[in-house]
């Protein structure tokens, strides 16, 4: 599905001078219907990688291969003009769909992701957690095999963020895609993922990929996960 | 207001200025009434050349907008001629305009046209330059093409720039249609405002001053009530949060 062959990215930061190494040497293979998580410290290049596999960026070498990526951005980004509904089924619009067939596809998913009744309403007036499934929603219902999800849950309080992730974990059960979550939270990684690969600090690398063989549904307080999460810290050189 | 026409009332009935210099409120007012006709008739033409003229000016601004945020060599080869456009002093234009024109509907909806287009262009050209760009990004993961981002985000995005422009160049377009007609016409508020003065007649000037800032504010009122009506999202989150 995805496939990245020694990826490095850098960015100008000055006009003419010197750039800012942001990947190096980054490789790693994807599988259909796999969730793979991607920890790393803030500024490590977790959102670039993202952006290299949706095509939003041009590795300076190396190779990136990988099926379609809808992107989920950090920021919610939902248009403030459109109705959760709509914002929910902005990809079908996009791809030619008329208003009301695209409303009506979106329609359904408002009940399983515990939206329904706030189909009408506009991007301000859900609360941060809704705005996520929201923006959820519309990423899974771009059609796109792989879904590249960017910090969904970071600028929760820890509580929705909980419910959130439990929510996430039982709809991609449901909904089997190739996933690429990004988080700064270990834990999260440990709950959703069936492989967690670790970053350093800027120039990001991979320095570790862990397979999660642990059945689901996953409880935080498990000592499973505990211990998982416990040698995933230490691992990017946490004491926990 | 009431203290600067209360003001401005008892200095002129107590110093007893010549009313060629400066009329009372209360003969403006009396002005007003009788001239309603006169007034009412003159605003006509230029309430009509005053709209055409924004309309014409509206469409070609954003059609200039787009084309200069889009292509680079076009801002590059048409941002000098239209700031030229903007610095012709329209006291010199409007007669020649006239001469060449004639006295007609044309001469003043090129000046209206000239003043209005380009607070709108950089207005709307600023609008859409602070589109977000990881809305871009996004749209492209979405599968969107130039057009389609263009529509769907870009331009409403850019929407409050358009309206502070069309705010703009309504009021702007008043002070316009006032120099068009005064360089040669036979009608409209801004040839009145010729006559009165030759005649010496101050407190009809007044009277028909008055008239147009009248039409100016309620032109800018209205594209207020336009900018709420296209722009729900804005005056809704405004209603919820800090206000
Ligand atoms: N377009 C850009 N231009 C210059 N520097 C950038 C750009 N995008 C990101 N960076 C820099 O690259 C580094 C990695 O960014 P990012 O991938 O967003 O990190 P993360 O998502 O892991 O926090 C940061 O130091 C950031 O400032
Ligand atoms: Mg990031």
């Amino acid at each position: 599905m995805i496939s990245l062959e020694g990826v490095s990215h850098s960015f100008a930061v000055r006009r003419g001078g010197a750039r800012l190494e942001v990947l190096s040497e980054v490789s790693l293979q994807v599988a259909g219907a796999e969730t793979v998580a991607v920890v790393g410290p803030s500024g490590c290049g977790k959102t670039t990688l993202l952006e290299l596999i949706c095509g939003l960026q041009q590795p300076d070498t190396g190779t990136v291969r990988c099926a379609p990526a809808a992107l989920m951005p950090q920021r919610d980004l939902l248009l403030p003009w459109l109705s959760a509904l709509d914002n929910a089924s902005l990809a079908l619009r996009v791809r030619g769909v008329g208003r009301h067939g695209a409303r009506a596809a979106a329609r359904p998913w408002f009940e399983r992701l515990g939206l329904d009744g706030f189909e009408r309403a506009r991007p301000h007036e859900l609360s941060g957690g809704m705005r996520q499934r929201v923006a959820f929603l519309r990423t899974l219902l771009s059609g796109r095999p792989v879904l590249a999800l960017d910090e969904p849950f970071a600028s929760l309080d820890a509580i929705t963020r909980a419910e959130m992730q439990r929510w996430l974990a039982h709809a991609l059960e449901e909904e089997r895609r190739t996933v690429v979550l990004v988080t700064h939270d270990v834990e999260e990684a440990v709950l959703l993922a069936d492989r967690v690969l670790m970053l350093s600090p800027r120039p990001g690398r991979l320095i570790a990929d862990v397979q999660v063989a642990l059945p689901r549904p996953r409880v935080r307080t498990d000592a499973a996960v505990v211990a998982l999460r416990a040698s995933t810290l230490a691992t990017l050189g946490v004491n926990a | 207001m009431v203290l600067v026409l209360g003001v401005w009332e008892a200095y002129v009935d107590l110093v007893s200025i010549s009313s060629l210099v400066l009329p009372a409120p209360h003969a403006v007012l009396a002005a007003l009434y009788t001239d309603r006709a006169t007034l009412w008739h003159d605003l006509e033409p230029t309430a009509a050349e005053i709209l055409l003229g924004i309309l014409l000016a509206g469409a070609c601004a954003l059609a200039s907008a787009v084309l200069l945020h889009f292509s680079g060599l076009a801002r590059r080869a048409l941002y000098p001629p239209l700031v030229a456009t903007q610095a012709i002093p329209i006291p010199i234009l409007a007669p020649l305009l006239v001469t060449w024109l004639g006295f007609g509907l044309l001469p003043k909806l090129i000046v209206i046209g000239l003043v209005c287009f380009f607070p709108i262009v950089v207005t709307t050209m600023s609008g859409l330059a602070a589109v977000d760009p990881d809305l871009v990004k996004l749209m492209r993961t979405l599968g969107a093409g130039r057009a389609q981002t263009f529509w769907r985000v870009e331009f409403p995005s850019a929407l409050p720039g358009v309206f502070a422009g069309a705010k703009l160049a309504a009021v702007l377009a008043v002070i316009a249609v006032v120099l068009a007609e005064q360089a040669g016409s036979s009608s409209g508020l801004g040839y009145l405002l010729t006559v009165t003065v030759a005649n010496l007649e101050m407190a009809e000037a007044f009277a028909t001053v008055l008239v147009l800032v009248a039409f100016a504010i309620m032109l800018f009122t209205l594209l207020g009530v336009a900018e709420r009506r296209a722009m729900p999202w804005i005056h809704e989150r405004g209603n919820t949060q800090a206000r």
